[in-house]
C-alpha cells in the first residue's frame, strides 16, 4: 500500500483545497511552487536539517517512561521528546522550515497566529535567528492564560498583538492574522502553526513536522529492533500528530490513535473534539470537520489546554478519520490533569496540557495491551506555560 | 444571462453606471432590516446582501462587527431567505438581489439545495468571498441551473492570467477589489487602484463593478469613469450604526450624493464603448 496523500490540488480524499480571498490566491500558489522546489532541492533539506540540529536540538531522545510503565502494568511506554524541543515544543520544526521559505521567497515580514503560545514563541525565536519582522496574534483569553509566553514573545523582538474579538482564542487569532496577510501579502508571510488551512499549508507543515515520526522509526529500530504496536498523540491543528504517524501509515501493524479535547463534557462549546463531535465545513481555507451549529455559524469551544481549544482540524485527519486509519478519542480536562501530575511525579516530566490530553489516554489504552507491546507517546511540550493555570484548576478539583 | 448580467448590460448600454450598496442582513435589526432594504434599494441598481458569518475573514471591523450584532439577533440564512422571498411577494425591492455569504453557511442548508432555495426567494445572484476559482466549478454549475449568476472577484494581486480566467467564469459582473486588504473605507485610492482598473476593463468584455473601501462622492467620481458600477458597503453600514435612532434617514443621506456623483459620471463615450 502507498498512502501518497494529497493530491496535486491538495485534497486529502474529500478535504483540504483552497477556500481563501482572491488577494492571497497568489501567493498560494507562489509559496506552493517554491515550498515543491525547496523540498526536492537537496541543498535546502541540507540546511533545514542542519538548523534542526544546531538551533532545535535535534534528534529529540525516544526516551523510555520504565516508572510510568511500571505504574500502568502493560505494553512499554516511549515519550518522544518534543518538550526538548529549543523554546519548548515541536512548534519550531515547522517555523525553522517556514522562515527558511520565506528568506527563500524574499520576504521580511512575518505574521503568526498563538494559541498556546508555544507557536508564537518558536515563530518569534526564528524570526530573531533570521533576522525577520515578526507580529503574533493572540486571542485576550490566551494572552492572560499563557502569559509568560507574551513576555517571551516580546523579548524575542516580536510585536503581540492582542485579538478582542468573538471568542478571544486561538480561531480569531488566525482570523486576524490572516487579515494582516490579506493586506500586506506582497511583503508578508503567513507562518501558519499547524497542518490545517489552504493548501499547501497542511502538506508543507506536515513535512517539516514528519522529523518527529522519522527519528521515531530510526530510534525504535535501534532500541527494540521493530515497529511500534501503537502511537498516540494530542490532536489540536493536528500537526504533532501528523508529524508523528505520518511516516507509519504505510505500516498496517501500527495502530494510531488521535485524542482530542473532551474539556468539560459532550455538549457544544463544552469541548474542543472537533473530530470525535463535529461535522464538515469550511473554516479558514480548507474543507474539513469543524465545530459549528446547524447554520454553519462556527461554535465557541472550550478545553483547559490552550493549544488544543480550536474548532477545526487538519483536513488530513479528517481524512484518516473517515478511511479508519487513525482512531480519534476524547479526553476531558480533568483526566488531562491528572496525566499532567502522574508524569511530573513519576518520571520528573512535566508535560505540557495539550500532550497530557495523549497521556491520559493510555489509563484507558494500556489495560488492553501486553507487556510485550511498545507504545509511543507524542510528548509535544513541555509544561512550564502551563504551571499557574494547573495549579489553580488542580486546587478546584482537589476542593470541589 | 442571469437577471444581474442582464441588468448591467441594460445599464452600460444607456451609458449609465451601477450602484450597488452592500447591507448585512438583519443590522442594525431583524425588525427594522425590510425597511431599511426597500429604502436602500430606492438607491440602487443591484443591492447586496450580506449573510452573517462568525468569522469573516475578508472583512474589516465594521463589517465584522455589523455580523456579530446580526448573528446575536439570531439571523441565519432560512431567516433571509423567508424575508426576502416575503419581500418580493410584496415587490417592494424592485433591483436584483445578490448574496454575499462566505461558504460554510451555504454547505450547511439543511432542507435542499442552496441555490434552488436562494432562486425561490428571487435571489439573482451570489458572491463568495472565499471561493476562488479553482474550487468554484460546482458552485457555478449549481448557479447556472437556476439562472443564477455567480460572481467571481479579481484582487490587485491577482496575476493578468489569472485574472483573464476569473473575468471568463464570472457571471452577471466581475467584481474588482479596489486595493489589497479587508473591507473598510479608505480615505483615497492609491494610483495602483487605477491602473488596476483600467488593466482589467482592456481584459475583458465583462462588466466590471468595483469595491472595498467607498465612501465618498469623490471617490465615486473618480472610480466610476473606469468601471461600470461601484459597490459601497463599510462606509453604508456605518452611517447606519452610527444613527440608531434613525437608521434608514441617515442611510438616504448618506445614498444621496453617493447616486448624484454616480449619475454625473454619465457619459457619452460609455456609450459608444458599450456598443
Ligand atoms: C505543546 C503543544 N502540543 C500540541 C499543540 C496542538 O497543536 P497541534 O495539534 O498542531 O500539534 C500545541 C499548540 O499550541 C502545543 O503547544
Amino acid at each position: 500500500m502507498h498512502y501518497g496523500q494529497p493530491d496535486e490540488r491538495g485534497r486529502f480524499g474529500r478535504f483540504g483545497g483552497q477556500y481563501v480571498p482572491e488577494t492571497v490566491m497568489e501567493a498560494l500558489l507562489e509559496l506552493e511552487r517554491q515550498f515543491q522546489s525547496a523540498w526536492h532541492d537537496e541543498a535546502f533539506r541540507r540546511l533545514f536539517h542542519h538548523h534542526l540540529r544546531e538551533f532545535v536540538g535535534r534528534p529529540t531522545p525516544l526516551y523510555f517512561a520504565e516508572r510510568l510503565t511500571e505504574a500502568l502494568g502493560g505494553a512499554r511506554i516511549y515519550l518522544k521528546r518534543e518538550d526538548l524541543c529549543h523554546t519548548g515544543a515541536h512548534k519550531i520544526n515547522n517555523c525553522v522550515g517556514q522562515a527558511l521559505l520565506t528568506l527563500r521567497m524574499g520576504k521580511r515580514r512575518i505574521v503568526a497566529e498563538t494559541g498556546a503560545g508555544q507557536h508564537g514563541v518558536a515563530t518569534a525565536a526564528v524570526a530573531a535567528r533570521f533576522g525577520l519582522e515578526c507580529i503574533v496574534y493572540m486571542g485576550e483569553i490566551d494572552m492572560e492564560r499563557q502569559a509568560p509566553n507574551v513576555f517571551r514573545m516580546q523579548l524575542l523582538g516580536a510585536e503581540v498583538v492582542g485579538v478582542a474579538e468573538g471568542s478571544r482564542t486561538l480561531k480569531e487569532a488566525i482570523n486576524a492574522a490572516i487579515r494582516d496577510w490579506v493586506t500586506n501579502v506582497r511583503t508578508t508571510h503567513y507562518l501558519l502553526g499547524s497542518v490545517v488551512g489552504p493548501h499547501p499549508y497542511p502538506v508543507m507543515v506536515r513535512s517539516f513536522q514528519a522529523v518527529i515520526g522519522e527519528e521515531v522509526k530510526e530510534q525504535l529500530l535501534e532500541r527494540e529492533g521493530r515497529l511500534p504496536d501503537y502511537l498516540v498523540a494530542c490532536v489540536g491543528g493536528g500537526s504533532n500528530s501528523i508529524g508523528l504517524f505520518y511516516p507509519f501509515l504505510d505500516e498496517e501493524s501500527v495502530q494510531i490513535i488521535g485524542v482530542e479535547a473532551g474539556g468539560r463534557g459532550p455538549g457544544l462549546g463544552e469541548h474542543a473534539a472537533t473530530l470525535s463531535f463535529g461535522t464538515p465545513g469550511v473554516l479558514h481555507g480548507a474543507h474539513s470537520f469543524l465545530l459549528q451549529d446547524r447554520f454553519g455559524q462556527i461554535a465557541s469551544t472550550h478545553s483547559v489546554s490552550a493549544g488544543l481549544d480550536y474548532p477545526g482540524v487538519g483536513p488530513e485527519h479528517s481524512f484518516l478519520k473517515e478511511t479508519g486509519r487513525v482512531t480519534y478519542v476524547t479526553v476531558s480536562d480533568r483526566e488531562a490533569l491528572e496525566a499532567f501530575e502522574e508524569l511530573s511525579e513519576l518520571e520528573g516530566i512535566i508535560p505540557a496540557l495539550e500532550p497530557a490530553h495523549a497521556l491520559a489516554f493510555l489509563r484507558r489504552l494500556i489495560p488492553r495491551t501486553s507487556k510485550e507491546d511498545i507504545v509511543v507517546v507524542g510528548l509535544s511540550g513541555r509544561g512550564d506555560k502551563d504551571l499557574q493555570l494547573a495549579r489553580q484548576a488542580m486546587e478546584e478539583y482537589h476542593h470541589g | 444571462m442571469g437577471e444581474v448580467a442582464t441588468r448591467m448590460t441594460a445599464l452600460q448600454r444607456a451609458g449609465k453606471k451601477a450602484l450597488v450598496p452592500f447591507v448585512t442582513a438583519g443590522f442594525p435589526t431583524r425588525d427594522v432590516f425590510p425597511q431599511l432594504l426597500e429604502e436602500v434599494s430606492r438607491f440602487a441598481d443591484i443591492i447586496e446582501i450580506g449573510v452573517p458569518f462568525s468569522d469573516p475573514l475578508a472583512d474589516g471591523p465594521v463589517i465584522q462587527h455589523t455580523s456579530q450584532v446580526a448573528l446575536e439577533q439570531g439571523v441565519t440564512l432560512p431567516w433571509i431567505l423567508e424575508m426576502l422571498a416575503d419581500q418580493q411577494a410584496r415587490a417592494s425591492v424592485s433591483v436584483p438581489v445578490v448574496l454575499m455569504s462566505y461558504l460554510n453557511p451555504l454547505l450547511q442548508i439543511s432542507d435542499g439545495d442552496f441555490f434552488e432555495r436562494a432562486r425561490r426567494a428571487n435571489v439573482a445572484g451570489v458572491i463568495i468571498p472565499d471561493l476562488p476559482v479553482e474550487e468554484g466549478a460546482p458552485y457555478e454549475i449549481a448557479a447556472r441551473d437556476q439562472q443564477m449568476d455567480l460572481i467571481y472577484l479579481i484582487a490587485p494581486t491577482t496575476s493578468q492570467e489569472r485574472a483573464r480566467l476569473i473575468a471568463d467564469r464570472s457571471q452577471g459582473f466581475v467584481y474588482l477589489v479596489s486595493i489589497t486588504g479587508v473591507t473598510g473605507a479608505r480615505d483615497a485610492f492609491p494610483a495602483e487602484t487605477f491602473d488596476f482598473l483600467r488593466r482589467m476593463r482592456a481584459l475583458t468584455n465583462k462588466p466590471l463593478c468595483v469595491g472595498f473601501g467607498i465612501s465618498r462622492p469623490e471617490q465615486v467620481r473618480q472610480l466610476a469613469p473606469e468601471v461600470d458600477g461601484v459597490i459601497v458597503g463599510s462606509s453604508l453600514l456605518r452611517v447606519i450604526m452610527e444613527a440608531p435612532s434613525d437608521p434608514i434617514r441617515a442611510a438616504q443621506r448618506m445614498l444621496t450624493p453617493l447616486r448624484r456623483a454616480l449619475d454625473e459620471s454619465w457619459s457619452p463615450s460609455s456609450v459608444i464603448n458599450a456598443e
